[in-house]
């Protein structure tokens, strides 16, 4: 064999999986396009896609991270609801929504710095604990709020409405700051020592110890930026429809997780990809909401989510096993 | 002559087990120091607790005569200890790369990484091991390996690092002679570039061949030391294991 052949299996071994999910992407594009192409070219469906990506990419991309470390979150579609919460109520009582944003955020990422050390200190499963805490503060902001919604038509009239979430010549804001926010997260995740350690940890946390990684921190600032992640998804939400509603978020929970997996993020940690990441949010957006547009009965969607999530990690399976 | 590393008298104790009791041990610079000692005598976590990855319970961790407190694996390895661990603590995953630099990347202000110039190095270092294979280079993932070539890695990131202490723990266990024979002349030439090396084997003719002097260990406790002047044969150093231990 030659050199150029290991260049091509290094290149595969590092991009396999994100070319997986660009490859299943692009089919259903094709199948959809096959479809109802009437309905493929208009362009609301894609508009409507455009408002649903960013919250799910705000949500899916540091579960990315969660994940490759070899842990998991569920509360982070509760935390979601918290931060909308902290920021709804702030600005109802008169103060400065920017200040408001900053605090939500700062909830968020103070959440996930909870439930992390929990899980990190007592040694929880965190696939178990953190579906305690999704209930947990869900039960907290439920009580809370009363189960009121709380309507905030005034942030409208603030200098960050348009900036975050306002309309660039038929764009919405939210795009441009998801993209940004992808490409930050790519260069965190791969070039940056955060993502790196985050890596050896969930590959082997004993190595990464021995190593001199403090693999507890690295642990827990992956809980913290699922909690921003989360945290970010909930307010401009909570801006884009001028309310806060107690249940909210709940939805995401399956299909942020969904999204993970279907984009090539493996289970067992250590690897992770975030433009696999990106294409799928693009699957479960588009499946969300292109069943619908092209015409089917909302029951088919649940069936197809389904079947595109066991299908997806059927394809990803070419890749390997996991190596030891 | 300067003592790169001293433990005095350091007790660790796992639940009700004692592990170590009172050990003390030192490593002067450019000297090879064997260890050995019977199956569950102490010698991994002797090993443990000198490179940080346990802290111990009671006694002192001096650093060039300095004693340092809250002693880690990250204060080890910035005191110039490095370790190749019996497990090699590898990460299989990711790349050669990524694994001989785990820990101590290379970087830029904020914590970007400097990837050419760490694939670059890596490049050379596996080269300077030895790697045989054409298919093997830097951004090959460690999981792809034979034992030998784990071993190689974790060499490796040792040499890259330019340790004043090359721990190594059973490096020779499940590798063939040719690569018995790479560790051997990479211990050489740590040592003649005035460095130091702690070897831990139970294959005593392994240890006698490349050790200045011996530290025997039992049940947690060292029980003798011995320069190799004062003994001529590996079978003389067996039969003084036996005595001592049985002594003991």
């Amino acid at each position: 064999m030659s050199k150029k052949n290991s260049y091509l299996s290094n290149y595969f071994h590092r991009n396999g999986r994100a070319l997986g999910s660009i490859g299943y992407f692009v089919l259903l594009m094709v199948i959809f396009l096959i479809g109802a192409p009437e309905a493929w070219i208009r362009p609301n469906l894609h508009q409507s896609v455009f408002v649903m990506m960013p919250t799910l990419i705000f949500l899916t991309i540091p579960l990315v991270f969660l994940v490759a470390s070899g842990e998991i979150d569920l509360s982070f579609a509760s935390t979601y609801a918290v931060a909308a919460y902290v920021f709804a109520l702030l600005v109802k009582n008169g103060v400065d929504p920017a200040i408001c944003l900053v605090l939500g955020i700062f909830t968020g990422a103070a959440i996930g710095a909870l439930v992390g050390t929990l899980i990190v200190v007592f040694r929880l499963s965190s696939l178990v604990a953190s579906l305690g805490v999704l209930f947990l503060l869900r039960g907290v902001i439920l009580l809370l709020s009363n189960s009121r919604s709380i309507t905030i038509m005034e942030v409208e009239n603030h200098w960050i409405y348009p900036l975050l979430v306002g309309n660039f010549y038929g764009f919405p804001m939210q795009i441009f700051w998801a993209a940004i926010f992808v490409i930050f997260c790519y260069y965190f995740f791969n070039k940056h020592v955060f993502g790196i350690h985050i890596q050896h940890v969930g590959d082997n946390s004993v190595s990464a110890e021995q190593m001199g990684i403090n693999v507890n921190a690295v642990k827990i600032k992956a809980f913290m930026f699922v909690g921003v992640g989360a945290a970010i998804g909930g307010i401009f939400t909570t801006m884009i429809t001028y309310t806060f509603f107690p249940t909210q978020g709940f939805g995401y929970l399956l299909l942020a997780l969904a999204a993970v997996f279907v984009g090539g993020t493996p289970y067992w940690g250590g690897l992770g990809t975030i433009i696999g990441a990106v294409f799928g949010v693009g699957i479960i957006a588009y499946m969300e909401i292109g069943i619908i547009a092209i015409g089917w009965s909302g029951e088919w969607r649940q069936f197809f989510n389904g079947l595109i999530i066991l299908l997806a990690l059927l394809g990803h399976r070419l890749h390997g096993e996991r190596v030891r | 002559m300067e003592n790169i590393i001293e433990l005095n008298n350091v007790t660790k104790r796992f639940g009700g087990i004692t592990a170590l009791n009172k050990a003390s041990l030192k490593v002067t610079k450019g000297e090879v120091v064997g260890l050995i000692g019977d199956n569950g005598a102490g010698k991994s976590t002797l090993i443990k607790t000198l490179v940080g990855v346990y802290s111990p319970d009671e006694g002192d961790i001096l650093i060039r005569g300095k004693k340092i407190n809250a002693w880690n694996a990250l204060k080890a390895r910035e005191s110039g200890i490095e370790t190749v661990f019996q497990d090699r603590a590898l990460t299989p995953q990711q790349s050669i790369v990524k694994n001989i630099f785990m820990g101590k990347e290379l970087r830029y202000p904020f914590g970007f990484i400097k990837e050419k110039e760490q694939i670059f190095e890596a490049n050379r270092l596996i080269r300077e091991i030895g790697f045989t294979s054409k298919l093997i280079n830097a951004e090959s993932p460690v999981g792809n390996l034979s034992g030998g070539e784990r071993q190689g890695v974790a060499i490796a990131r040792a040499i890259y690092n330019k340790a004043e202490l090359i721990v190594l723990d059973e490096p020779t266990n499940n590798l063939s002679l040719n690569e018995t024979q790479k560790v051997f002349d990479f211990v050489l030439n740590v040592k003649k570039s005035n460095r130091s090396v702690l070897f831990i084997g139970h294959n005593i003719y392994h240890v006698y061949d490349i050790s200045d002097r011996f530290v025997i260990l039992d049940r947690g406790e060292v029980v003798h030391q011995i320069n190799k002047n004062d003994i001529s044969t590996p079978e003389e150093l067996m039969k003084l294991m036996r005595e001592t231990i049985k002594e003991h």
